[in-house]
């Protein structure tokens, strides 16, 4: 049994959320820079050019790339031979708390019903995983919420298959149009149950931008949904174009014989992650 | 890129067109879902607004913190159709322009043409980018909603892209 002082968890937190809440990951800005390249329609063009000054702009002010620097999403894996010494979640919270302040970050977290703002980015939303082994995994993902609005889930038929899956997906970019602030990567889960479901979308949003599914029929409905998803013409900002899509990400899990539920979650290219083991 | 200094008059309007690549300069207010939902709550209760709509430009927008050294951190636009609710009436109050990002709902598109106003997208996202281009930031009310907070901002060529005209033509699909 290896004791981990939650101290440590909160100074990793802290850490992580600081780089990665400034800016995206080298991934996204690669994947906007070659959508730059290859779009010839004027203001999406123009729109993309502005997007990799930002980043530029942001590099060199300290200023984050985004004024969203969002939810702040948890996921941590604890090796089951690790002992933890203090409270986990309040350590979490503590290195939220640090990262928001101390990067300028927006505080952006309140209750959702009387709107009465946290003033420090928590509670943040943490998914723990009991995993072989003692080490403590971690990856933040400050969530912004233009896209996330857009993200939607459905509870389809067996009868409605594959086809009925990608009509789903290409309705809800339809139904988003240029509100996620595209180009964004879309988060699929398909299978599980309602929760589970989400919880595979908004885990896809990990991956690497383009990085090849090991699973070959996800890898095809990934390149054949993104391929029909930016022949919508929709754009960068929704001002047009062929680079709406940068990435289709699709995860699967057993489901029941009753259901095939399919969730989308939207993440705009403001693809921020960050990840460190302990 | 087509240089405008805002406010507009009929005649700037009528020169904008969808699609048109442009740099602004001039004061705009922010104000998003909090200050929006402020703003209403008293013209439902008649009470005076602490800024002029009639004339004014709103950019939907919710600053980071205030950073040393500079103007105003990160400020990019916010999903303009989070208030589709509110742009017709504050249109109809004579309301010169909006910035924001995304498409906006077929009702608040007849209250810019009905009032020869103009909607304008940033680019989402590009709030460093933007903040670069703001020479002068002052907070103007309800200075408890934080980000939310009512300020008027300087602009100093903030490039943007007319989204829905005058003519009720739209940059959207």
């Amino acid at each position: 049994m290896r004791t981990i002082d939650s101290k440590l968890m909160t100074q990793t937190v802290r850490d992580l959320f600081l780089s990665a809440a400034k800016m995206p990951g080298s991934d996204a800005l690669r994947a906007i820079e070659s959508a730059h390249e290859t779009e010839t329609c004027a203001p999406s063009k123009q729109a993309l050019a502005q997007l990799i000054d930002n980043a530029r702009i942001s590099g060199e002010t300290g200023m984050p790339y985004c004024q969203d620097t969002g939810m702040a999403v948890v996921f941590i894996d604890v090796g089951q031979d690790v002992h933890i010494d203090g409270d986990i979640t309040a350590a979490v919270n503590e290195g939220v708390r640090g990262a928001y302040k101390q990067g300028y970050f927006r505080m952006s977290v309140l209750d959702p019903l009387t709107r009465q703002n946290t003033l420090d980015n928590t509670p943040a939303v943490i998914h723990f995983n009991i995993v072989p082994g003692d080490k403590i995994d971690i990856t933040v993902a400050p969530k912004g919420f233009g896209s996330e609005n857009m993200s939607r889930i459905a509870m389809l038929k067996p009868s409605d298959g594959i086809t009925g899956i990608q009509n789903f997906v290409i309705d809800c970019v339809k139904t988003a149009g240029g509100s996620p602030c595209p180009p964004v990567v879309l988060g699929v889960g398909i299978g599980g149950t309602f929760e589970k479901c989400a919880l595979l979308a908004k885990k896809q949003l990990l991956r690497d931008i383009g990085s090849t599914n090991e699973d070959d029929a996800l890898a095809k409905l990934e390149q054949s949904l993104k391929i029909d998803i930016n022949a919508l013409g929709i754009g960068a900002m929704g001002f047009g174009g062929s680079n709406y899509c940068l990435a289709v990400h699709i995860a699967k899990y057993s489901t029941h014989i009753a259901g095939l539920p399919v969730a989308v979650n939207f993440q705009c290219h403001a693809a921020r992650h960050a990840h460190a083991t302990i | 890129m087509k240089q405008i200094q805002a406010p507009f008059n009929a005649t700037d309007i009528k020169l904008l067109h969808a699609g048109d690549i442009v740099s602004l300069s001039g004061n705009v207010y922010t104000a998003r879902d909090a200050a929006h939902a402020r703003l209403f709550e008293l013209l439902n209760n008649n009470q005076p607004l602490p800024i002029p709509i009639a004339g004014s430009g709103i950019f939907y927008a919710g600053p980071c913190p205030d950073m040393p050294g500079r103007v105003i951190n990160s400020c990019g636009p916010t999903t303009s159709s989070r208030m589709n609710a509110f742009a017709p009436t504050l249109y109809d109050m004579g309301l010169n322009f909006v910035i924001g990002k995304g498409p906006v709902s077929s009702d608040v598109k007849q209250a810019i043409t009905r009032n020869g106003a103009v909607y304008f997208a940033a680019v989402g996202g590009a709030g460093a980018l933007i903040a670069s281009h703001i020479t002068v930031a002052e907070k103007i009310a309800f200075d408890d909603l934080g980000a939310e907070a009512i300020r008027q901002l300087t602009f100093d060529k903030v490039p943007l892209i007319v989204a829905i005209d005058s003519y009720g033509s739209s940059v959207f699909c």
